[in-house]
Protein backbone atom coordinates (compact mmCIF):
# COMPACT_ATOMS: atom_id res chain seq x y z
CA UNK A 1 0.00 0.00 0.00
CA UNK A 2 0.99 3.22 -1.28
CA UNK A 3 1.41 6.70 1.40
CA UNK A 4 -0.95 8.00 -0.90
CA UNK A 5 -3.39 5.41 -0.07
CA UNK A 6 -3.29 4.97 3.02
CA UNK A 7 -3.98 8.20 3.77
CA UNK A 8 -7.47 8.18 1.91
CA UNK A 9 -8.19 5.13 3.49
CA UNK A 10 -7.35 6.74 7.30
CA UNK A 11 -9.85 9.30 5.70
CA UNK A 12 -12.16 7.00 4.75
CA UNK A 13 -12.60 5.36 8.26
CA UNK A 14 -13.30 8.72 9.92
CA UNK A 15 -16.50 8.81 8.20
CA UNK A 16 -16.80 4.97 8.78
CA UNK A 17 -16.62 3.95 4.67
CA UNK A 18 -13.07 2.06 5.06
CA UNK A 19 -14.00 -1.41 4.30
CA UNK A 20 -11.94 -4.68 6.08
CA UNK A 21 -9.43 -5.62 4.22
CA UNK A 22 -8.83 -1.41 3.52
CA UNK A 23 -8.49 -1.24 7.23
CA UNK A 24 -6.39 -4.15 7.63
CA UNK A 25 -3.58 -2.92 4.80
CA UNK A 26 -3.98 0.15 6.47
CA UNK A 27 -3.03 -1.24 9.89
CA UNK A 28 0.32 -3.29 7.76
CA UNK A 29 1.03 -0.11 6.27
CA UNK A 30 0.92 2.16 9.58
CA UNK A 31 3.49 -0.94 11.41
CA UNK A 32 6.64 0.35 8.89
CA UNK A 33 5.26 3.96 7.97
CA UNK A 34 5.97 6.29 11.01
CA UNK A 35 4.81 9.78 8.85
CA UNK A 36 1.44 7.77 7.81
CA UNK A 37 0.98 6.73 11.47
CA UNK A 38 1.43 10.36 12.35
CA UNK A 39 -1.35 11.58 10.15
CA UNK A 40 -3.75 8.44 11.49
CA UNK A 41 -3.37 10.59 14.90
CA UNK A 42 -3.72 13.75 13.90
CA UNK A 43 -7.33 12.74 11.66
CA UNK A 44 -9.01 10.89 14.53
CA UNK A 45 -7.72 14.15 16.69
CA UNK A 46 -9.51 16.19 14.31
CA UNK A 47 -12.67 14.63 14.33
CA UNK A 48 -12.67 14.54 17.83
CA UNK A 49 -12.44 18.10 17.71
CA UNK A 50 -14.84 18.52 15.73
CA UNK A 51 -17.37 16.21 17.30
CA UNK A 52 -16.56 18.34 20.66
CA UNK A 53 -17.25 21.59 19.03
CA UNK A 54 -20.86 20.64 18.14
CA UNK A 55 -20.44 22.78 15.24
CA UNK A 56 -23.85 23.19 13.44
CA UNK A 57 -24.78 24.13 9.83
CA UNK A 58 -27.10 25.91 7.68
CA UNK A 59 -29.35 23.81 6.01
CA UNK A 60 -28.99 23.77 1.96
CA UNK A 61 -32.53 24.93 1.23
CA UNK A 62 -32.46 27.79 4.21
CA UNK A 63 -29.05 28.58 2.67
CA UNK A 64 -30.76 29.02 -0.69
CA UNK A 65 -33.78 30.73 0.39
CA UNK A 66 -31.00 33.00 2.00
CA UNK A 67 -29.61 33.70 -1.44
CA UNK A 68 -32.59 34.42 -2.91
CA UNK A 69 -33.78 36.71 -0.66
CA UNK A 70 -30.11 38.81 -0.97
CA UNK A 71 -30.42 38.75 -5.18
CA UNK A 72 -34.11 40.02 -4.68
CA UNK A 73 -32.66 42.65 -2.50
CA UNK A 74 -30.18 43.64 -5.28
CA UNK A 75 -32.13 43.70 -8.15
CA UNK A 76 -34.50 45.98 -6.90
CA UNK B 1 -4.00 51.36 2.74
CA UNK B 2 -5.98 47.84 1.48
CA UNK B 3 -9.60 48.02 1.94
CA UNK B 4 -12.02 45.33 2.86
CA UNK B 5 -15.12 45.26 0.13
CA UNK B 6 -18.26 43.89 0.69
CA UNK B 7 -19.75 40.90 -1.71
CA UNK B 8 -23.13 40.18 -1.08
CA UNK B 9 -23.17 37.51 -3.36
CA UNK B 10 -21.17 35.61 -1.59
CA UNK B 11 -22.28 36.33 2.17
CA UNK B 12 -24.46 32.93 2.35
CA UNK B 13 -21.60 30.67 0.92
CA UNK B 14 -18.66 31.86 3.48
CA UNK B 15 -20.88 33.52 6.38
CA UNK B 16 -23.83 31.86 6.88
CA UNK B 17 -22.40 28.85 9.11
CA UNK B 18 -20.59 31.13 10.96
CA UNK B 19 -23.21 33.45 11.34
CA UNK B 20 -25.61 30.56 12.43
CA UNK B 21 -23.88 28.91 14.98
CA UNK B 22 -22.77 32.20 16.94
CA UNK B 23 -26.50 32.85 16.97
CA UNK B 24 -27.76 29.49 17.79
CA UNK B 25 -25.75 29.65 20.74
CA UNK B 26 -27.89 32.50 21.71
CA UNK B 27 -31.00 31.62 20.51
CA UNK B 28 -31.05 28.00 20.85
CA UNK B 29 -33.53 27.82 17.82
CA UNK B 30 -32.84 27.13 14.59
CA UNK B 31 -35.92 28.80 12.77
CA UNK B 32 -35.50 32.01 14.92
CA UNK B 33 -31.61 31.52 14.26
CA UNK B 34 -32.13 31.68 10.18
CA UNK B 35 -34.70 34.47 10.64
CA UNK B 36 -32.34 36.35 12.58
CA UNK B 37 -29.43 36.28 9.92
CA UNK B 38 -31.97 36.50 6.84
CA UNK B 39 -32.27 40.03 8.65
CA UNK B 40 -28.83 40.77 9.30
CA UNK B 41 -28.18 40.24 5.29
CA UNK B 42 -30.75 42.78 4.50
CA UNK B 43 -29.67 45.25 7.23
CA UNK B 44 -26.51 44.83 6.02
CA UNK B 45 -27.56 45.56 1.77
CA UNK B 46 -29.09 48.64 3.26
CA UNK B 47 -26.44 49.75 4.85
CA UNK B 48 -23.68 48.70 2.43
CA UNK B 49 -23.06 52.29 1.85
CA UNK B 50 -22.09 53.22 5.55
CA UNK B 51 -19.41 50.25 5.32
CA UNK B 52 -15.98 51.44 5.43
CA UNK B 53 -13.59 49.02 4.95
CA UNK B 54 -11.63 48.91 8.27
CA UNK B 55 -13.16 45.98 9.85
CA UNK B 56 -13.24 42.34 7.58
CA UNK B 57 -16.87 41.85 6.44
CA UNK B 58 -17.17 38.61 8.51
CA UNK B 59 -16.48 40.97 11.58
CA UNK B 60 -19.21 43.78 9.92
CA UNK B 61 -22.11 41.51 10.04
CA UNK B 62 -21.54 40.30 12.63
CA UNK B 63 -22.03 43.47 14.55
CA UNK B 64 -25.37 43.73 12.77
CA UNK B 65 -26.34 40.36 13.64
CA UNK B 66 -25.45 41.27 17.52
CA UNK B 67 -27.74 44.35 17.38
CA UNK B 68 -30.67 41.77 15.95
CA UNK B 69 -29.81 39.26 19.01
CA UNK B 70 -30.14 42.54 21.44
CA UNK B 71 -33.33 42.83 19.79
CA UNK B 72 -34.68 39.41 19.59
CA UNK B 73 -34.34 39.36 23.37
CA UNK B 74 -35.68 42.40 24.54
CA UNK B 75 -39.24 40.99 22.70
CA UNK B 76 -38.68 37.98 24.59
CA UNK B 77 -38.26 39.33 27.73
CA UNK B 78 -41.56 41.81 27.65
CA UNK B 79 -43.06 38.36 26.75
CA UNK B 80 -41.44 36.73 29.60
CA UNK B 81 -42.84 39.77 32.41
CA UNK B 82 -45.90 38.74 31.14
CA UNK B 83 -45.76 34.88 31.80
CA UNK B 84 -44.13 35.76 35.17
CA UNK B 85 -47.27 37.35 36.21
CA UNK B 86 -49.36 34.69 35.64
CA UNK B 87 -47.17 31.77 37.04
CA UNK B 88 -46.77 33.65 40.46
CA UNK B 89 -50.65 34.29 40.50
CA UNK B 90 -51.60 30.68 39.34
CA UNK B 91 -49.66 28.65 42.39
CA UNK B 92 -49.20 30.99 45.39
CA UNK B 93 -47.50 27.99 47.56
CA UNK B 94 -44.95 27.42 45.32
CA UNK B 95 -44.27 31.02 44.80
CA UNK B 96 -40.74 31.42 46.95
CA UNK B 97 -39.38 28.16 45.13
CA UNK B 98 -39.99 29.33 41.52
CA UNK B 99 -38.37 33.04 42.72
CA UNK B 100 -35.29 30.65 43.66
CA UNK B 101 -35.28 28.72 40.80
CA UNK B 102 -35.65 32.09 38.90
CA UNK B 103 -32.14 33.21 40.38
CA UNK B 104 -29.92 29.99 39.81
CA UNK B 105 -29.48 30.15 36.64
CA UNK B 106 -29.36 26.62 34.51
CA UNK B 107 -27.22 27.89 31.93
CA UNK B 108 -24.06 28.70 34.33
CA UNK B 109 -23.14 25.20 35.12
CA UNK B 110 -22.35 25.17 31.05
CA UNK B 111 -21.15 28.43 30.57
CA UNK B 112 -17.28 27.77 30.67
CA UNK B 113 -18.23 24.43 27.76
CA UNK B 114 -20.04 26.68 25.88
CA UNK B 115 -17.19 29.39 25.88
CA UNK B 116 -14.58 26.49 25.02
CA UNK B 117 -16.96 25.65 22.40
CA UNK B 118 -17.66 29.08 21.04
CA UNK B 119 -13.48 29.08 20.95
CA UNK B 120 -13.32 26.32 19.47
CA UNK B 121 -15.95 27.01 16.42
CA UNK B 122 -14.64 30.57 15.97
CA UNK B 123 -11.16 28.77 15.10
CA UNK B 124 -12.55 26.15 12.97
CA UNK B 125 -14.61 28.60 11.08
CA UNK B 126 -11.30 30.33 10.63
CA UNK B 127 -9.49 27.17 9.70
CA UNK B 128 -12.46 26.87 7.11
CA UNK B 129 -11.44 30.16 5.78
CA UNK B 130 -8.05 28.65 4.32
CA UNK B 131 -10.70 26.36 2.24
CA UNK B 132 -12.17 27.18 -1.19
CA UNK B 133 -15.83 28.19 -0.74
CA UNK B 134 -16.67 24.40 -2.64
CA UNK B 135 -14.32 22.40 -0.78
CA UNK B 136 -15.37 24.38 2.08
CA UNK B 137 -19.18 23.25 1.69
CA UNK B 138 -18.29 19.66 0.68
CA UNK B 139 -16.16 18.96 3.88
CA UNK B 140 -18.59 20.58 6.26
CA UNK B 141 -21.85 18.31 4.50
CA UNK B 142 -19.20 15.33 5.03
CA UNK B 143 -17.99 16.12 8.72
CA UNK B 144 -20.54 17.59 9.83
CA UNK B 145 -24.19 16.97 8.72
CA UNK B 146 -22.99 13.56 7.86
CA UNK B 147 -24.77 13.26 4.62
CA UNK B 148 -23.22 9.94 2.30
CA UNK B 149 -20.78 10.07 -0.03
CA UNK B 150 -23.49 9.77 -2.74
CA UNK B 151 -25.68 12.36 -2.16
CA UNK B 152 -22.94 14.72 -1.77
CA UNK B 153 -21.27 13.90 -5.18
CA UNK B 154 -25.04 13.85 -6.77
CA UNK B 155 -25.01 17.26 -5.32
CA UNK B 156 -22.01 18.81 -6.69
CA UNK B 157 -21.74 16.58 -9.66
CA UNK B 158 -18.08 14.72 -9.03
CA UNK B 159 -17.10 11.39 -8.38
CA UNK B 160 -16.39 9.43 -4.87
CA UNK B 161 -12.81 9.64 -5.97
CA UNK B 162 -12.65 13.78 -6.59
CA UNK B 163 -14.88 13.72 -3.16
CA UNK B 164 -12.02 12.07 -1.48
CA UNK B 165 -9.28 13.87 -2.47
CA UNK B 166 -11.28 17.48 -1.45
CA UNK B 167 -11.61 15.64 1.68
CA UNK B 168 -8.43 14.79 2.20
CA UNK B 169 -6.62 18.33 1.55
CA UNK B 170 -9.51 19.82 3.78
CA UNK B 171 -8.71 17.80 6.62
CA UNK B 172 -4.78 18.34 6.15
CA UNK B 173 -5.62 22.32 6.13
CA UNK B 174 -7.99 21.67 9.04
CA UNK B 175 -5.30 19.64 10.72
CA UNK B 176 -2.31 22.05 10.20
CA UNK B 177 -4.35 24.91 10.75
CA UNK B 178 -5.84 23.87 14.67
CA UNK B 179 -2.84 21.74 15.39
CA UNK B 180 -1.04 24.56 17.53
CA UNK B 181 -3.74 25.62 20.35
CA UNK B 182 -6.71 22.80 19.77
CA UNK B 183 -5.10 19.61 19.34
Amino acid sequence: MKCEDAGQVCDKSQYKEASFWEKLKLNVHLLYCSPCREYKQKNVKLSIVLKRSKLKTMSLGDKKDLKKQIHQEIDK
Amino acid sequence: MFKNQLKPNLWVDKYSDYLFNFTIIKVNDSEIAKDLISETFLAGLKSKDNFKGEASERTWLTSILKRKIIDHYRKINSNKVKAEVRITYSDEESEGDWLEEQLSDPYDKNAEDLILNTELGTAIHNCLDNLNEKHALIFKMKTIDNFDTETICKEFDISPSNLWVIIHRARKTMIDCLNENWF
